[in-house]
């Protein structure tokens, strides 16, 4: 009949142990101690509390970490002759076998995002491949909206399989697991789980009411268009990002976020020298992510930095992708320390009237 | 037993080029029998030595470090060993609530002639950094997964949820409104629990103003951007603190500024509001009073007790009254210059320094380096220049360790001593919730101890106690080695 399984709730610990046996790393979200609790993907031992919460913080570290080595090298100069200098340059990547459990189908998407400029552009980026083919995504449907998330608008939902190998539901007793691709379909038939039968009809009509429990999405079909429109009004973006205090909590937080930046750090002696190639998060919201060598900056205001974040989630990037780079987990509207809603700088691109619309109205 | 017979430690010594390399030297020509652990740095004059040079070698493996300059009153440029002396007292004080044993560090004079006192001063702290064990690697300390136990104490009835001056404040700034460039307030955001600023410049933007528990945002922060243009801005207690120190250093200008102040009666701590709510699609309600928060959230009646959901830091805040105001609007207690107390810093208080190591260490390693603490506080002037961003020098590695992400928020408490009034913009913004703002509150009572009581943001005419110096120091004491 269909090959979905089934897992009680009380038997995730086990399940989870088990993948730990077959050599897999577990990431689970975890609370973590501080004035407020923060949810983050962490890497999970038997025993540890099991937690289901959307985390504060997208996975997309589990294949684009913070910051990382890209290769490490060395530099001796023979003493004898100077001009003679021996390098060696170590690029091996390591990446181990990992499940990310109960991510949000917008985490998921996240990484369907990812693939895109990273696997299937010019360039095939190795370091990224070779954590992203290592990773499993188990991702849990979610049962209802929220007051910022906004998957649905984006082409989404709380239920899309996009970027995930195995979705999870809750039903009453536990969880129906349904696998998306074959490393989904290997993971659960190696798993030993009962078969759901037809409790797969049961997690059907969940899905079915997480659905129905969302407002009705405005149609954003239009943004890309709309976006490329306002582009040059810099009336538009400077009333939309007045506010902004230009730091990096939107990109950071999100699950799509993608650009980084590269600084070599050495470690310098005298007739010797080592030192690392670093890759590390970068956030387009800075003012020296564009600063070029000669101090000409082409965004040298927030509102242009703005322009470029919400331009290239909604324009730039569904012209060569064919799809919004945005999932709509609404992490950049619940953690702006000032309440910048990109939904509504959407809304109002969609509701503006170009400058050159409104001359020719005038006239 | 001798420190010449042990195993080295790492000990780094910045020595000013005058007095205590010279010193040094003398010891050297004499054949003074000294340890050898000891590193030497040599700078032009101790005023040269950035409290961050100790704090990096200590976060970097030194077990420990020592600054030697001219004595007091006898500096080669005149005057540089007296804020070195500041900077120094504060940074031994501040090092504790780090986790750092401040035994690691010390500071001294040496001058050129005394090269026994040189020998006696390498021997005396080698021993003692010999005495102590070897400095705990950051990275290899256990993290302490604690969570903050906060107790508070209730100063003054807030008077949360009272509006009845809203109208009489629309009324102020609708009269000044013609000759201002734009209004600094707040509107309501995404919903009724959430506020963001507003800039109002119309009669359309005045009637959107939004002043309560909710408007959590320090708008000063915006000031230096309108430099040069008349601006009007809506301030209580803590945020006119920020705005006279912004002042007192020149960053903005008096006669630009109107200051409608208002009475304030604490802000809520919004994600912990959001916590208690969990996941909710829509807000129907608010209705906010001094003993409770009522919410209608998808459908539901919510009923929370005030109280425990405002910042931890306004509930014992006894200052509800402006320093500065053209206009002031409301009822005010007339209380602005007690030290308000902050809980988390109670709370690291009762850990040992091992502990307190050991809390950064499980915190910051979720810090994600968004830098909202900095892009928020309204005395980080730097802005776009922030040495942590600077490739040279080089402050900081690109590397996202634990280690760089404490050095980073040991730069921000750092570059805040004597200037920090306290907004606790750093925490309330931090999308991890850690509690950062307790580095902050300690350096302020270190400064409180060390200069009789002095609060940044009092007075626009005060000089902010790192930039100036007293000949002789009522409160830090010679450090001789007697």
């Amino acid at each position: 009949m269909n090959s979905d399984r089934f897992l009680a709730r009380e038997a995730i610990g086990d399940f989870l142990a088990k993948l730990i046996q077959t050599g897999y790393t577990v990431f689970c979200p975890q609370k973590q101690a501080g004035v407020r609790q923060s949810v983050i993907f962490a890497p999970w031992q038997k025993g540890q509390e099991i937690l289901l919460d959307k985390a504060t913080v997208a996975p997309k570290h589990l294949v684009l970490p913070q910051s990382e080595v890209l290769f490490r090298y060395t530099m001796q100069k023979d003493s004898a002759q100077p001009e003679k200098v021996d390098v060696s340059l170590d690029d091996s990547q390591a990446s181990t076998p990992t499940v990310l459990f109960a991510a949000r189908p917008c985490d998921a998407r996240g990484f369907a995002i990812l693939d895109r400029p990273y696997l299937e552009g010019l360039f095939r980026d190795p370091y990224y491949a070779k954590r992203r083919e290592a990773l499993c995504v188990l991702t849990l449907t979610c049962s209802s909206g929220c007051a910022t998330c906004f998957c649905h608008w984006t082409g989404a939902g709380p239920s899309s399989p996009e970027g995930s190998d195995i979705l999870m539901t809750e039903i009453a007793e536990g969880f129906v697991l349904q696998a998306i691709t074959d490393k989904g379909k290997k993971l659960l038939a190696a798993s030993q789980l009962p078969e759901a039968g037809e409790k797969s009809e049961q997690a059907t009509s969940a899905r079915k009411a997480a659905w129905q429990s969302l407002e009705k999405a405005p149609d954003l079909s239009q943004a890309p268009q709309k976006l490329a429109e306002v582009f040059d009004d810099q009336d538009f973006w400077r009333h939309w990002t007045q506010a902004c205090l230009s730091c990096g909590a939107c990109t950071y937080v999100c699950p799509t976020c993608y650009c980084f930046t590269i600084t070599d750090e050495r470690l310098g002696k005298k007739d010797h020298e080592e030192g690392v190639r670093l890759r590390s998060w970068d956030t387009c919201m800075a003012r020296h992510f564009t600063e070029e060598a000669s101090g000409h900056n082409p965004r040298p205001d927030k509102a242009q930095r703005m322009r470029n974040r919400v331009s290239h989630k909604f324009s730039s990037y569904p012209e060569n992708w064919g799809a919004f780079s945005c999932s709509g987990c609404g992490r950049c509207v619940t953690h702006c320390p000032v309440g910048l809603d990109i939904r509504a700088i959407v809304l109002a691109a969609l509701a503006a009237t170009s400058p050159q619309q409104r001359a020719k109205e005038a006239s | 037993m001798s420190a010449l017979a042990n195993e080295e430690r790492r000990i780094v010594g910045f020595l000013c080029n005058w007095c205590s390399y010279g010193g040094a030297d003398t010891a050297g020509v004499a054949r003074a029998n000294q340890p050898t652990d000891l590193r030497i740095i040599r700078v032009p004059c101790s005023g040269r030595v950035n409290p961050l040079f100790v704090v990096k070698a200590l976060l970097n493996g030194a077990d420990g470090v020592l600054v030697s300059g001219c004595h007091p009153r006898d500096c080669h440029y005149g005057s540089g060993n007296f804020y070195a002396r500041r900077r120094l007292e504060v940074l031994k004080r501040f090092l504790p609530i780090l986790g750092i044993d401040p035994q690691r560090f010390s500071y001294t004079w040496v001058s050129a002639s005394e090269g026994s006192r040189w020998q006696q001063v390498v021997t005396r702290f080698t021993e003692e950094i010999h005495a102590l064990e070897p400095a705990p690697r950051f990275e290899d300390v256990e993290p302490l997964e604690k969570a903050l136990t906060l107790t508070q104490e209730k100063h003054r009835p807030l008077g949360v949820g009272k509006q009845d001056w809203l109208a009489k404040l629309k009324e102020a700034i609708s009269d000044k409104l013609a000759d201002l460039d734009c209004v600094l307030g707040w509107q309501q955001g995404r919903d009724l629990l959430h506020s963001v600023p507003l800039f109002i410049q119309s009669a359309d933007d005045l009637q959107k103003l939004r002043c309560d528990a909710t408007c959590h945002n320090n708008l000063v922060r915006y000031l230096p951007d309108f430099k040069g243009r008349k601006v009007g801005i809506i301030v209580r207690g803590c945020e006119a603190k920020s705005l006279v120190q912004l002042l007192q250093e020149g960053i903005i200008n008096r006669e630009e500024l109107v200051i409608f102040a208002l009475p304030c009666q604490g802000l809520l701590d919004l994600p912990l509001v959001e916590e208690a709510l969990g996941r909710y699609q829509k807000l129907e309600g608010l209705e906010i009073t001094d003993s409770a928060l009522k919410l209608r959230v998808d459908g539901k009646d919510v009923t929370l007790a005030t109280a425990d959901y405002l910042q931890s830091r306004c509930l014992s805040c006894p200052n509800d009254t402006p320093v500065l105001a053209d206009y002031p609007i409301g009822e005010f207690t007339g209380e602005s210059a007690t030290t308000a107390q902050c809980p988390e810093l109670a709370f690291l208080d009762s850990l040992s320094l091992t502990e307190r190591l050991g809390f950064w260490r499980a915190c910051l390693s979720r810090c994600i380096l968004c830098h909202a603490c900095r892009n928020s506080c309204p005395m980080c002037v730097c802005r776009d220049q922030c040495i942590a961003e600077s490739r040279e020098p080089h402050w900081q590695s690109a590397k996202a360790s634990v280690k760089e992400k404490f050095f980073f928020q040991i730069i921000h408490a750092l570059h805040l001593a004597g200037r920090c009034t306290g907004c606790g913009q750093c925490q309330a913004n931090c999308p991890m919730g850690i509690p950062i703002f307790a580095l902050r509150a300690h350096l302020n009572r270190v400064i409180s101890e060390l200069f009789d009581g002095y609060q940044a943001g009092l007075d626009p005419k005060a000089v902010p106690p790192l930039l100036t110096y007293a000949q002789e120091e009522a409160n830090i004491q010679e450090r001789s080695w007697e």
